[in-house]
């Protein structure tokens, strides 16, 4: 349905970006995009406009959500780290 | 600055790919699938690239068998009913320069394709974006270039845009887009699905935010997951899914926040409405949806090429209209009720070079990979 | 069925001409209907649809090959369509193991308004590839056609070569491995690029040379062990997998993490929605060699400037003949093998 592929924002003029998709370049229409974008930025790209821009903080709260998955003990629910639960356990129950 | 290295790496290209933390997502999935304990467990996505990505990263062959994870009515080209496709082909045979993205060249209508109707002589251009069409007309203003815009939503605010722009005299559209949340509301209606949990489109939640789920919830106490497209994306959303299948617990969850906010990009949704208007429509070989196609509001009539041309679709169908699409069950085949095999035109009438419903257009439909592999094979072994 | 779809089936369309399915079913139906038996039980023959025809005479394989070239634009990054033409049969007569090109020939159509100056780029274009090759064009054929009649030129040539050995596209055998000469996707991404002004900013330039020379080195390093070969053009390295499993009677499993990609073309086919899999190529090769040789050719491969990027990418099973199985690094599915032109896509 949508072909979404992200890129980061090289340069900016009157409604359009030069962004950078690790390999090749092109122009994006900022159009409707609803932030301002600036160089640095990473925006997601369909068909030729941007549709968002994607804060960098948000890359960093997504692998944790990932985690979050992960970390869950076989009583459903435990988010604690699985080194950090090691680490209380390997200091032994006193 | 981050320092995470991992993050770094994930960072410079947004690509959440690592294989470790695919696999570990799986056991999570496995588990609590397990923990749920029927079998099946039915969730459905409904966005093509969603099951291009499944696809494309092999996703299928690590889901738990207990789990069935359908590709509901989420391909807009499939889903795009013949007499729609029908109407581009007409134009083209008019003399019109048909512009159109392409996915949308090989999908057959009643009899044609863009692609045949372009052996036949008629003008058809290949465009990746909607300005590129504007472009066209610009290049040949003795010509009508008329863009057959297709997709969801996600890609008629990109027609949306143009529209509100400046464009020559020569340029119409022919919308044939299509917005999924009715859809999501036909599939929860039908009386026997199976489906427990949708999988929404994150890049359609870029645009509309997640909280147009919220009244979905409520209404039919199915979970809704808003996920991303990157193999991570997929099956973290997956897992969150059948936790929630499993708690019981009917909400929307957001596993796409760095692109998908509670309101959307308001801005967009603003141009959408304000250029387009839902009506109702029949979704190839599906059913009538209501509110399930977008088009052109009444002030932009002079750019709706429905308004603007008089399209002979009589001469495309021998002056009788298509009937095959009455026998077409893609709407079960979608909603896990019926196989492809129980449909009668499966094989038969409806094939991956003549396909009559979506099931058989998009190359990751159910009936085409059971028409070209006789079912989803297992290849865990090789 | 409607009297329109009636003659849809009877027409040809673009999809007959792009290496698929479609084509395979259309040189059978059509072309094959008249085609006399081999004049010894040795000779290739049009039936076996390799990439030329080998005739036993004498004491030695004389090999033949043909290809039309219609390539638009006709000047791409990397190459143009007279680079294409020589490149294509040296290439087609080395995949059957004659790397020593005795003559090619080349006929050219041309539609009146053609730039001269363009002619000339073309012609200076496929002398610098025959040098590279060690060829030469020994005999053409030069026709004008009517503004409108045909779309600025059409090139066709023939290669000749000896060999004696000739190598199939239907010699795997179960434990065998593949080895891909380069990286993949670099033609075809982009000719799409420039024929659809995409605008992509990127490297995005044709691969199209002349391999017979790191066929050559192959041959040598591989001897019996290389088992068959085949150039993954229209169709791409998916295309060519395809037909040398159908045709071995083997199954594939192909590595995808092993394929080597440019990064502009991993970038641009993310973009559009492509499978550098499915994409052509103008100067790589597929391999099939037996398990104990691979290191050998493979090296043999990355000495040469062509194949300094060559890879070990697949191997063969007794599963599943005729397909193509693809590990991800996720999970395992069945690639499928392209239908029709390349196009970028949205959904």
């Amino acid at each position: 349905m949508c072909l979404g592929v992200p890129g980061r924002v090289v340069s900016v003029r009157e409604g359009f970006a030069e962004v950078d998709f690790w390999g090749v370049r092109r122009e994006v229409c900022l159009d409707i995009v609803d932030e301002p974008v600036a160089p640095g930025d990473y925006i997601l790209n369909h068909v030729g406009f941007a549709i968002r821009r994607i804060p960098a903080e948000d890359i960093e709260q997504t692998l944790a959500l990932y985690e979050t998955l992960l970390e869950e003990a076989a009583d459903g629910g435990d988010l604690m780290a699985a080194d950090v639960r090691s680490e209380i356990s390997a200091t032994g129950k006193k | 600055m981050i320092e995470n290295p991992r993050a770094e790496a994930a960072l410079r290209q947004l690509k959440f790919r690592d294989p470790e933390i695919a696999r570990r997502l799986v056991r999570t999935i496995e588990r609590v699938t397990h923990e749920i304990g029927r079998s099946p467990v039915s969730v459905m996505h409904v966005c093509g690239s969603h099951e291009q990505a499944i696809s494309k990263f092999g996703l299928r062959a690590t889901f738990p068998k207990d789990l069935n994870v359908i590709m509901g009515p989420g391909c807009p080209v499939c889903i795009t009913d013949m007499p729609e496709v029908d109407e581009g082909v007409a134009l083209a045979r008019q003399g019109c320069v048909v512009a159109s993205y392409g996915d949308m060249l090989r999908v057959r209508g009643t009899a044609l394709s863009l692609n045949d109707a372009q052996a036949e002589g008629a003008s058809v251009e290949v465009v990746y974006s909607a300005t590129q069409a504007v472009e066209l007309a610009r290049a040949m203003p003795d010509r009508e270039v008329v863009f057959f815009a297709t997709g969801f939503e996600t890609t008629a605010v990109a027609t949306a845009a143009i529209v509100r722009g400046n464009l020559p005299k020569n340029f119409s559209i022919l919308s044939a887009h299509k917005y999924i949340p009715p859809a999501m509301e036909i599939v929860a209606e039908m009386p026997e699905t199976r489906v427990e949990g949708f999988l929404a489109a994150g890049h359609a939640a870029t645009i509309t935010g997640w909280g147009i789920f919220e009244p979905f919830v409520e209404r039919h106490r199915i979970p809704v997951v808003v996920a991303g497209f990157e193999p991570l994306d997929i099956l973290a959303g997956l897992a969150r899914l059948v936790e929630l299948v499993r708690d019981g617990e009917p909400a929307v969850v957001n596993m796409f926040p760095r692109c998908v906010t509670r309101e959307g990009n308001l801005r967009a949704q603003e141009e959408l409405w304000s250029v387009f208007r839902p009506i109702g429509g029949r979704w190839r070989g599906i059913a009538h949806v209501p509110n399930g196609n977008l088009r052109l509001r009444d002030e932009w009539a002079h750019v709706d090429a429905r308004r603007r041309f008089t399209i002979d679709l009589a001469a495309l169908w021998d002056g009788v209209p298509p009937a095959l699409a009455a026998d077409c069950v893609c709407g079960d085949i979608m909603s896990g009720i019926s196989a492809p095999t129980d449909c009668k035109l499966f094989g038969k009438e409806c094939v991956p070079d003549a396909p009559v419903g979506a099931c058989m257009v998009s190359s990751e439909g159910a009936c085409r990979i059971w028409h070209q592999y006789g079912g989803h094979p297992n290849l865990e072994a090789l | 069925m409607s009297t329109l779809a009636v003659e849809a089936r009877e027409r040809i369309t673009l999809r007959h001409g792009s290496g698929g399915r479609a084509m395979r079913a259309l040189i059978e139906d059509v072309f094959l209907q008249s085609v006399e038996a081999n004049a010894s039980p040795r000779d290739v023959g049009p039936e076996a649809m390799d990439d030329g025809a080998a005739l036993w005479i004498g004491d030695r394989w004389i090999v033949v090959t043909t290809d039309s070239h219609v390539v638009h634009p006709v000047f791409f990054p990397g190459g143009d369509i007279g680079r294409l033409s020589i490149c294509g049969t040296v290439n087609d007569l080395a995949m059957m193991g004659a790397t020593e090109v005795l003559g090619l020939t080349c006929g050219v159509i041309l539609e009146e308004g053609f730039l001269r100056e363009d002619l000339e780029r073309i012609q200076a274009s496929m002398a610098e590839a025959c040098r590279e090759a060690g060829a030469r064009i020994v005999t053409g054929d030069t026709k004008v056609m009517g503004r409108g009649e045909i779309d600025g030129i059409v090139l066709n040539t023939a290669g000749v070569a000896a060999t004696g050995r000739v190598v199939r596209d239907r010699g795997l055998s179960v434990g065998d491995r593949i080895i891909v000469t380069g990286a993949v996707g670099d033609h075809g991404l982009a000719i799409l690029a420039a024929r659809h002004a995409l605008k992509l900013e990127g490297d995005l330039v044709s691969d199209v040379a002349p391999i017979n020379g790191l066929v050559r080195a192959a041959l040598a390093a591989g001897g019996d062990g290389l088992v068959a070969m085949k150039d993954p053009t229209r169709g791409g390295l998916s295309s060519a997998l395809h037909e040398m499993a159908q045709k071995s009677g083997v199954g594939i499993v192909l590595e995808e993490a092993a394929v080597p990609v440019h990064e502009s073309v991993r970038a641009a086919a993310d973009l559009l929605g492509i499978d550098p899999l499915h994409v052509a190529n103008e100067g790589k090769a597929v391999i099939g060699v037996r398990a104990d040789a691979a290191d050998a050719v493979l090296a043999a491969l990355r000495a040469h400037p062509l194949g300094r990027e060559a890879a070990v990418v697949a191997r063969c099973i007794a599963e599943r003949p005729g397909n193509v199985i693809l590990d991800t690094g996720f999970g395992k599915r069945l690639l499928a093998e392209p239908e029709g032109e390349l196009l970028p896509r949205i959904c």
